[in-house]
């Protein structure tokens, strides 16, 4: 077979794949490592006020400068993407059971129970997102678990419909019905042939996800409404920067903003890259 | 005994086919608001070979899917030995679902692209608690039977051919040595040698357990060779 007989995106797969892949791997692995590891490699009070070295300038000393309360703001950046992370990974992995939960039992039930509980999603998916988020953070006690269930709440309803979707176009496809006359029950036929179909979607529903929460806590903190202050995390570091930022202490905001978007953005190459590859069509063709 | 439609000089009237057999009564299923099968009787005595002929679009296939208890007619019900079925698909337990096995055209959209040949072929074996020395055993049979050779049984179907993969999903079909068979188009997309091959198993088989097949084909040739007797469905 010819290289112009394949579809262009497997071309494009198979050209830039590799590398684009490999920059992504490296440079996440080496965000994640650096935030996981801080407190090992760098064993120093993040928090730690000098108000005799607020505002210094990035040099060999302070990588990335001091903020208004003199701390370093390269040490502060990594242990609140440590915070952004946690909190990111954990509201979509809450977030992927409570939709995958919803969209199975739709898709798999019918009737009017599918309908009752797509007409719930409807409802919640009409509400601002972020206003539903507000919402659930004021009604909790204030701290991580109530960023997360916020997060999570608004958040499960695109993971459901999917699931949903995916078990009904599965459902009356002609293997299914082989399973069914060949004398499979309900059971084996969802956890046998259904499932196993669905749960590279939900697993990449929920990676896609990950950014996309990390951004939430962000906006929340930034808002005041997030993480405590004394938390050191990348929304919360972005809004005290806002003071710093007038002064022309610029990197007291821009530094923990770079380190989110880098991070979120090789996570997002990668999970796409995933998600072409998903693709059996496309699969089977990369391996010849 | 045949496809008729209302007024049709040689209807049968409901209730006449012999008690033995599957059969469909009076069958009408319409989809949004277009009837594709209009008050349809049909009757496959165990075996005979009826082959059911008719052009595109005028419910074949529904009626195969509703013969294999996988489609519910809106209207009429379905019989086996003279028995009415209360339902479709696990509505029925599953004894008497796998009395009717089903062949569809397309083997690809017909199997699990996570299983492997071996694996396809034993579901419904291990779907209905059979240990899984025996389905093994059972499987070994069956692929011999249909020529597949142990080496094709552990790929993935998108690792073999249309005709190998159909070949598989004959040995399903057959793994529970079902009553009935019924082949939906199911040579149209294989070469001429392959199609010979898979008429051949069933109509061997077919002798040996007395089957009653029903073959759903558009190519003349091998109505006239396959099937004993020849229904026409007419367009809906």
């Amino acid at each position: 077979m010819t290289d112009l007989a394949l579809p262009a995106r497997v071309r494009r797969l198979r050209r830039t794949g590799s590398a684009g892949t490999m920059v992504a791997v490296v440079v996440l692995g080496g965000v994640v490592a650096a935030a996981l590891l801080a407190p090992v490699l760098w064993p120093l009070d993040q928090s730690a006020v000098d108000l005799s070295r607020t505002r210094l300038a990035p040099s060999p000393e302070h990588l990335a400068g001091t903020d208004d309360l003199g701390r370093d703001v390269a040490l502060r950046s990594l242990y609140g993407l440590r915070v952004s992370l946690l909190v990111g990974a954990v509201a979509a992995l809450v977030a992927a059971v409570i939709g995958g939960v919803v969209g199975a039992v739709a898709g798999s039930v019918g009737g009017w129970v599918d309908r009752a509980l797509m007409r719930v999603v409807d409802t919640v998916a009409a509400l601002p997102h972020l206003l539903l988020g507000i919402f659930v953070v004021a009604m909790l006690r204030p701290g991580l678990g109530a960023v997360i269930a916020s997060i999570a709440l608004t958040h499960w309803l695109s993971t459901a419909r999917i699931v949903r979707s995916e078990l009904l176009s599965l459902r009356n496809r002609p293997f299914v019905d082989a399973a069914i006359a060949g004398g499979a029950g309900r059971v084996r036929v969802l956890t046998r042939h259904l499932l196993p179909h669905v749960l590279p979607r939900l697993a990449l529903a929920t990676t896609l996800m990950v950014p996309h929460a990390v951004w939430h806590e962000t906006a929340l903190s930034f808002l005041g409404l997030g993480l405590p202050p004394h938390l050191a995390s990348i929304g919360n570091m972005i809004n005290d920067g806002q003071r710093s930022l007038l002064t022309g202490a610029w990197w007291a905001s821009i530094v923990p903003g770079l380190l989110l978007v880098t991070a979120t953005l090789a996570l997002a190459v990668l999970t796409g890259r995933w998600r072409d590859r998903l693709d059996p069509r496309v699969r089977a063709e990369l391996q010849l | 005994m045949t496809a008729t439609v209302p007024g049709a000089a040689d209807a049968v009237a409901p209730g006449a086919a012999p008690a033995g057999g599957l059969a469909a009564h009076q069958v009408c299923v319409a989809y949004g608001g277009q009837r594709v099968l209009d008050r349809v009787d049909l009757h496959v005595a165990p075996g005979e070979t009826v082959g059911l002929r008719g052009p595109s679009g005028s419910g074949k296939s529904t009626l195969a899917r509703v013969l294999a208890l996988l489609h519910a007619p809106d209207s009429g019900h379905v019989t086996i030995d003279g028995e009415p079925l209360g339902g479709v698909r696990h509505r029925l337990p599953a004894q008497l679902r796998t009395r009717v096995a089903i062949l569809f055209q397309s083997p690809r959209a017909a199997t699990d692209p996570r299983l492997s040949l071996a694996d396809v072929i034993a579901e419904p074996l291990r779907a209905t608690g059979t240990p899984r020395e025996q389905a093994a055993a059972r499987t070994a049979e069956l692929a011999d039977l249909v020529g597949l050779t142990p080496d094709l049984l552990t790929r993935r179907p998108h690792a073999v051919s249309d005709g190998q993969l159909q070949r598989a999903c004959l040995a399903r079909a057959l793994v529970h040595r079902p009553d009935y068979l019924l082949c939906d188009e199911a040579t149209a997309m294989l070469d001429a040698s392959t199609q010979a091959h898979v008429a051949a198993v069933v109509t061997d088989y077919q002798r040996r357990q007395g089957a009653g097949v029903l073959v759903i084909t558009h190519d003349p040739a091998l109505m006239k060779r396959w099937a004993t007797r020849v229904v026409d469905l007419p367009a809906a």
